[in-house]
């Protein structure tokens, strides 16, 4: 197991200078000078020269980069142009707002996504199949901000029983990930069902029902267990979406996160906070994947014999 | 002559392709969530095409005496902010948002799938070269690249439909890569290759038919995604900007009134969910007609 860790975590080197070198250019491709995009609209003539300096934007492209990199390793990414703080320090006041979302969003759809794929796959093409596979595509569709917008006017608005916005209780949870868990679903769901339609067919899963054994054991413990893979990939593929709709869940109910940050600093043209989020997300990103991988290895043994 | 010709359109009628064609539409038109779909599809085409007889003046021209209304014989949808008609703007916004669609879907086939034909056909380190760059593009949610390039690239039309398009393109270099590795090893391409067919004609004429099908039902899937990026740039104040009539930045602006017009916010919704669903059915209904074996 040690040796499939070392393999996988080798295996994200290439795409972490990958996205250094995304971040590098993406300044870079800015019309004008990046000390002065950097150093913000405000800044003096002399802040500007001084950001040039540090930066080592005087120097070659290849020593910049190395610079740059340098900085990127120790989590050096500067100051806010907008509020002058460090961005570290901006990033870590939002990460944990924008996590709590996420988890619990994640956690809601596996919830309700799983025993729905389920139910459907053991009863296909039947009224209660196409119940689910239809709000499956109906999730798929909608706009998260809008179902956000639609879930504001019905319990904040009408009825009055949650908060439209903000954070400081539980009940501010509620509604951004609920939307959030909208939003990712649907895909668990039709993932569930597809690879529990696939497993239900095959040799092993007759055998079990032949032996006797309760319909029950034979759904949980013999297919569920063996299509739990592709569930488990989907549920990693979203947790990256759910962190792209995250922007938009937070825009709507002025959630303090991360996305909303981004969205913010984009507005007020913050290059510095939005490298950084960008690569907070990015990051992120890699870690879901490699939990996932070592999930993988976890429920099926022969992966890291391989 | 006569029976020539009827011979040879027999002939063809006869040619596996063409039944294969025929056994797919058929599939496909007894699909009733696709025809829906397409259904859907078709009334949006529709509306973009005949918006100026539909709605007849300008949609973006203000009335701030009919502000805010709520729908009415007058409005059917009610009115925004500044007295313009929800309907007239919904209705000139469905071709904003498939002229965004086309462009998006433009930018990632014709960067995507070159890229993705070269990477698995020639492999090596051209492959290795472009696969990393594309680990890199997916290392980002779709959306969260978009929303990255728009940083760099600025708001707009012009640069939503390019920022949408280039976080597509490694979706359509994977797909098309991993048909081109297969392809590349069959027998008639290896006949090809003995005979001396340059590789730009083998890549052109023998593999890319054989990765159109991927290509079809991910340009269905593709087009109400970008619908819906575009959308949530736009809610966002980042995509489109007004006074173009475009769903998203209706909605983003229709938010501020959200507890005593909610109507402003709620119609422009209701027209980028249907043509989202739209889409998807019609893409869920062309993989299940083309290759039920395909998951996206």
């Amino acid at each position: 197991m040690l040796r499939y860790l070392i393999k996988r975590l080798l295996s994200t080197i290439p795409v972490l200078i990958g996205i250094s070198l995304l971040l590098f250019f993406m300044l870079r491709m800015l019309p004008g000078d990046p000390a002065q995009v950097l150093a913000g609209q405000m800044a003096s003539q002399e802040d500007i020269e001084l950001i040039r300096h540090q930066l080592g934007l005087d120097r070659p492209i290849h020593v910049q980069y190395a610079f740059f990199f340098s900085r990127l390793a120790r989590f050096d990414l500067g100051r806010s142009a907008r509020t002058q703080n460090p961005v570290t320090e901006e990033i870590w006041a939002r990460l944990p707002n924008t996590l709590l979302l996420a988890v619990v969003a994640i956690t809601l759809a596996c919830l309700f996504g799983i025993p729905a794929g389920i139910i459907s796959a053991v009863r296909p093409y039947t009224w209660i199949d196409y119940v689910v596979t239809s709000i499956a595509i109906f999730g798929i569709s909608m706009p998260v901000f809008w179902l956000g917008l639609m879930l504001v006017v019905v319990f904040s608005i009408t009825l009055q029983w949650l908060p439209a916005g903000g954070t400081g209780t539980w009940k501010h949870v509620i509604l951004p990930s609920f939307t959030l868990a909208a939003f990712v679903v649907a895909f668990i769901a039709r993932m569930t069902r597809s690879s529990m339609i696939e497993v239900l067919s095959q040799d092993y899963t007759t055998t079990a029902r032949s032996k006797g054994l309760k319909e029950q054991v034979v759904i949980i413990k013999h297919a569920l267990k063996n299509a739990l893979i592709p569930i488990i990939t989907v549920v990693g593929l979203q947790f990256g979406l759910l962190l792209g709709g995250a922007v938009l869940t937070e825009t709507v109910f002025a959630w303090p996160g991360l996305g909303r940050l981004i969205v913010d600093s984009i507005l007020g043209r913050d290059y510095p906070v939005i490298q950084g989020a960008i690569l907070v997300f990015g990051l992120l990103y890699i870690l879901v994947n490699l939990v996932v991988d070592l999930l993988y290895a976890y429920v099926d043994p022969r992966i890291r014999y391989d | 002559m006569t029976e020539t010709i009827q011979g040879t359109a027999s002939q063809i009628r006869d040619r596996p392709a063409y039944s294969q064609i025929r056994r797919s539409w058929a599939k496909l038109t007894r699909n009733t969530a696709a025809l829906f779909g397409g259904t859907l599809i078709l009334i949006y085409v529709f509306t973009a095409l005949l918006a100026p007889l539909l709605f007849p003046g300008n949609p973006s021209a203000p009335n701030l005496i009919k502000s805010l209304e709520r729908p009415s014989l007058e409005h059917l949808l009610g009115t925004d902010e500044l007295g313009r008609s929800i309907m007239g703007r919904i209705i000139y916004g469905s071709r904003v948002s498939l002229l965004i669609a086309v462009g998006v879907i433009s930018v990632g086939l014709l960067i995507g799938v070159p890229l993705g034909l070269v990477s698995g056909y020639y492999r090596g380190k051209v492959d290795f070269g472009i696969q990393r760059v594309t680990d890199t593009m997916l290392a980002f949610p779709g959306f969260l690249l978009a929303l990255a390039l728009v940083a760099v690239l600025g708001v707009g039309l012009k640069n939503t439909v390019i920022s949408i398009g280039i976080s597509m393109v490694p979706i359509y270099i994977r797909l098309v890569r991993g048909c081109a590795l297969s392809v590349r090893e069959e027998v008639y391409v290896e006949a090809a290759k003995a005979v001396g067919t340059r590789d730009t004609v083998i890549l052109l004429r023998h593999i890319l038919p054989n990765v159109m099908v991927p290509i079809t039902i991910q340009t269905s899937l593709g087009m109400g995604m970008a619908i819906l990026f575009a959308a949530g740039l736009g809610f966002l104040g980042v995509g489109v900007q007004p006074p173009t009539p475009e769903w998203g930045t209706m909605l983003g602006s229709g938010r501020v009134y959200l507890f005593n017009s909610p109507h402003v916010a709620t119609f422009p919704g209701i027209a980028i969910f249907l043509a989202v669903l739209g889409f998807n059915l019609l893409g869920d209904g062309l993989r299940d007609a083309l290759d039920p074996r395909f998951k996206l």
